[in-house]
């Protein structure tokens, strides 16, 4: 077992801040912040927006639906990308107790703003190509909506059986009396990593998104 | 201070118990990401299709076997002998709730639509099982790093 080293010199646990696996004996866990793994205030916000998004499909309103599925699109799109491309880059930089406090931070309110954001974009998406005849197999370029739908389909499957579970998994790991700094570095790359992806794979939607409006 | 990649704690990264039991699992997530993709392929299938007379046998067999596939997942789960049952019990109750309103909210939008009665019967079912497959992965996926006893 080698010890922890900071520029050269062994580094002292305060230091570290790291969570001392079993066995390894005298370095204490790092501060974990107490914190909610669903962050409760903010769920009124939540039943807002969505009560707002089936308030617009109901009323099959061009503006609303509009709204809901840019706004929810450029949002999920720009998060995902900001937390691929730039956040986890700096995430890896910052020292463990950083990133732990950093973490139970921000992770909870993923876990409202992602799915929101999803529902938001796939609902009202949905309702608008059908209210303004694009998901018509009729329509010239249906081709292209299907192909968005693919795209779409495969973020799914990335977000909700890959991104989703890590974020929750960190949330849980970071509740423990000692959590495992290991395991929590590994679900935390994989929650970049594939935020990361799927950013990339929203940016071939909003190219076949854009083209299509612009038709 | 140096950038903190350099900084390595005593034992990072040995493997704890919850680590050693991994080997003992079943494999349930790639089970329940197969369901997934099944239900999402199926989704796309009968979107692609909307609004003309629908070929529905790809889609039903695709219904089907993810139905199989989340049914077999759930038994594997539950025969797991040294399982954080409350842990997942929690995380899966919440998460079929928060499922059920987003899924609630797809299905409120085919029947506003009229969407007709043999596509909305496996658009439902999907939805259905896409609200229950989630949270299943979910409630695993935090279970199994949990110690047994955890509440």
């Amino acid at each position: 077992m080698t010890d922890a080293v900071i520029d050269g010199r062994t580094a002292t646990p305060a230091e570290t801040g790291a969570a001392a696996p079993p066995g390894a004996g005298g370095h204490g866990p790092p501060p974990v912040p107490n914190f909610n793994i669903v962050p409760v205030r903010a769920l009124p916000v939540v039943a807002v927006v969505l009560i707002g998004l089936v308030a617009a499909i109901a009323s099959n309103n061009l503006w609303a639906l509009t709204f809901y599925h840019v706004a929810g699109g450029g949002l999920w799109t720009s998060l995902d990308l900001f937390l691929g491309l730039v956040l986890g880059p700096i995430m890896g930089s910052l020292t463990i107790p950083a990133r732990v406090e950093f973490t139970t931070k921000f992770m909870p309110k993923m876990l409202l703003i992602m799915p929101t954001l999803v529902a938001m974009t796939l609902g009202a998406g949905f309702q608008l190509a059908r209210h303004v005849g694009n998901l018509e197999a009729s329509y010239p370029h249906h081709g292209w909506l299907v192909a968005s739908m693919v795209i779409v389909g495969i973020m799914a499957v990335i977000a909700l059986g890959l991104l989703e579970p890590a974020n929750l998994a960190v949330l849980f790991e970071l509740k423990k009396p000692v959590p495992n700094g290991a395991r929590i570095q590994r679900l935390m790359k994989v929650f970049i990593y594939t935020a990361g992806v799927t950013g990339l794979l929203q940016i071939l939607t909003i190219v076949i998104m854009t083209f299509l409006a612009s038709r | 201070m140096s950038a903190a990649a350099e900084v390595v704690p005593p034992g990072f990264g040995e493997p704890d118990a919850e680590d050693l039991r991994q080997a003992g699992f079943p494999p349930v997530m790639p089970i329940a990401v197969a369901t997934l993709i099944m239900v999402v392929t199926g989704g796309v299938l009968l979107a692609a299709q909307y609004g003309r007379a629908a070929k529905l046998v790809a889609p039903t067999v695709l219904v089907i076997a993810a139905a199989v596939l989340l049914l077999v997942n759930a038994v594997l789960v539950l025969r797991i002998r040294e399982f954080a049952r409350p842990v997942f019990f929690r995380v899966l109750g919440w998460g079929l709730l928060a499922y059920a309103v987003i899924a609630g909210i797809l299905e409120f939008v085919f029947v506003y639509d009229h969407t007709p009665a043999r596509l909305l019967v496996l658009f439902t079912a999907m939805l259905v099982l896409f609200a229950a497959d989630v949270p299943l992965m979910l409630a695993y996926s935090v279970a199994r790093w949990q110690p047994p006893d955890a509440r």
